[in-house]
């Protein structure tokens, strides 16, 4: 079997999720920490185009962008399938999952802006987030149904990440008990074997993110 | 086998990236226009995360979000298949979906809203350097200009018909022979084929539309 290798960051969540369907999927790869600050050869040479993590490498092939990266490797390697046969439900999961890809600004700018902007941020992502609790997960224990699927590690990120964000930017925007199908989510999430051993620690990661929200302020302010 | 709907908008590069893939599979289908400004009962009950167009209904089962209606539409009906079969393959034909979908589509519209000025030459060079990869890293590769058409080609599509249209409505002429050599012939081969060909909106309309819509 040809070798894989992932070229990833901590504390990225779209590290994270790649990590997580290789190890859910038992497949052995080399993981390769990358400095942001100081991007290697080996990132610009296999990512030329948006020189970020994740990229995959199979057999010296690159792949980028996470969500194409879950895809290959839940067609190369389809034991344990992220994806179910039916090909309404894989539709279903992959709208949810471009769901996913298109809030990424609304809590980017959660995070890096302040005053207005930031109001227009908070309002927003918690529109989003109502509609992720009641269209997107509904009923359902996960976004997958019984077992976690391709959306819910697409949107792993709200498990792991979002309140260490909420803490570092002051602000909370899944308010106790406004959201508890998400909260229940999250615990069953954050309680599957592999997610569970493959987490940012909180407080290093409130660190950084405390610290790269000084940035943001800093820059917005100047 | 069960019915096929489509919800559509004639101005709709979206909605013809649904037309194109269903034409090029043969597959019979019910065409419904929307009225954007008096939305019906059945899209804002099928897609009512979104309330856009298109959505695709088959039997009783509603499908939004364009590219996720053509990989559902790849996978329902295999035959004339427009991703490869290889693994690897299909990964790097999803890469330019994708790239198409995220650089293409928000530069591209900062482009086409773009006041004169400032900031319109910022969305010029980034819409220029956004060319200058698709001609030089997707092409270059000859990934979609040589083999049959595929996913990649209808989901760039708009490219090769809308673009014109956004250009002459913001005044600026930048794709050519000259200054996008591969790009111009990928668009001249991509309207030659038959299920497109026979399948684009009035022109006339189209840049009166592009034009009106800017003025919003």
């Amino acid at each position: 079997m040809e070798d894989v290798k992932l070229l990833g960051a901590w504390p990225s969540s779209f590290s994270y999720r790649v990590i997580w369907v290789l190890k859910l999927k038992g497949v052995k790869y080399e993981y390769v920490e990358e400095n942001l600050f100081n991007k290697s050869d080996l990132l610009l040479r296999y990512n030329p185009i948006y020189k970020k993590i994740p990229v995959l490498v199979h057999g010296g092939k690159p792949i980028a962008e996470s969500i194409v990266i879950l895809e290959y490797v839940e067609e190369t390697w389809p034991q344990n399938p992220l994806l179910p046969k039916d090909p309404y439900e894989r539709a279903v999961a992959r709208f949810w999952t471009k769901f996913e890809e298109h809030t990424s600004p609304t809590f980017f700018s959660f995070f890096q802006s302040v005053g207005e902007e930031q109001e227009r941020a908070v309002k927003e992502a918690k529109e989003l987030l109502r509609i992720i609790e009641e269209q997107g997960l509904g009923e359902k224990k996960f976004f997958g149904g019984e077992e976690i699927g391709l959306a819910d590690i697409a949107f792993g990120w709200i498990a792991g990440w979002l309140r260490t964000m909420e803490e570092a930017v002051g602000v909370k925007l899944m308010e106790d008990d406004r959201f508890p199908r998400l909260q229940a989510w999250i615990e069953n999430f954050k309680a599957v074997p592999v997610i569970k051993e493959n987490l940012p620690d909180h407080n290093e990661m409130l660190a950084y993110f405390k610290q790269r929200r000084e940035m943001f302020i800093g820059s917005a302010t100047s | 086998m069960a019915g096929v709907k489509l919800l559509g908008f004639w101005a709709s590069s979206f909605a013809y990236r649904v037309i194109w893939t269903l034409k090029l599979k043969g597959i019979n289908y019910e065409y419904i226009e929307e009225d954007l400004r008096n939305k019906s009962h059945l899209l804002l009950h099928h897609n009512p995360v979104h309330k856009k167009v298109p959505v695709l209904i088959h039997g009783d089962k509603a499908v939004a979000e364009s590219l996720v209606i053509l990989e559902y539409i790849e996978e329902t009906w295999p035959e004339n298949p427009l991703l490869p079969t290889d693994a690897y393959e299909r990964a790097m034909a999803r890469f330019w979906i994708n790239f198409g979908e995220s650089k293409v589509e928000c530069h591209f519209f900062q482009f086409f809203k773009s006041a004169a000025g400032e900031e319109q030459e910022k969305a010029i060079k980034e819409t220029v350097e956004i060319l200058k990869i698709i001609e030089e890293q997707s092409l270059g590769d000859k990934k979609f200009s040589e083999e049959a058409i595929g996913l990649v080609d209808i989901a760039l599509g708009w490219l090769a018909y809308w673009f014109e249209g956004q250009e002459e409505a913001v005044g600026t002429k930048l794709l050519n022979s000259t200054t996008f050599p591969r790009l111009h012939a990928w668009i001249q081969n991509f309207k030659q084929v038959p299920a497109i060909k026979e399948n684009l909106p009035d022109r006339q309309k189209l840049r009166a539309h592009s034009k009106r819509f800017r003025r919003v």
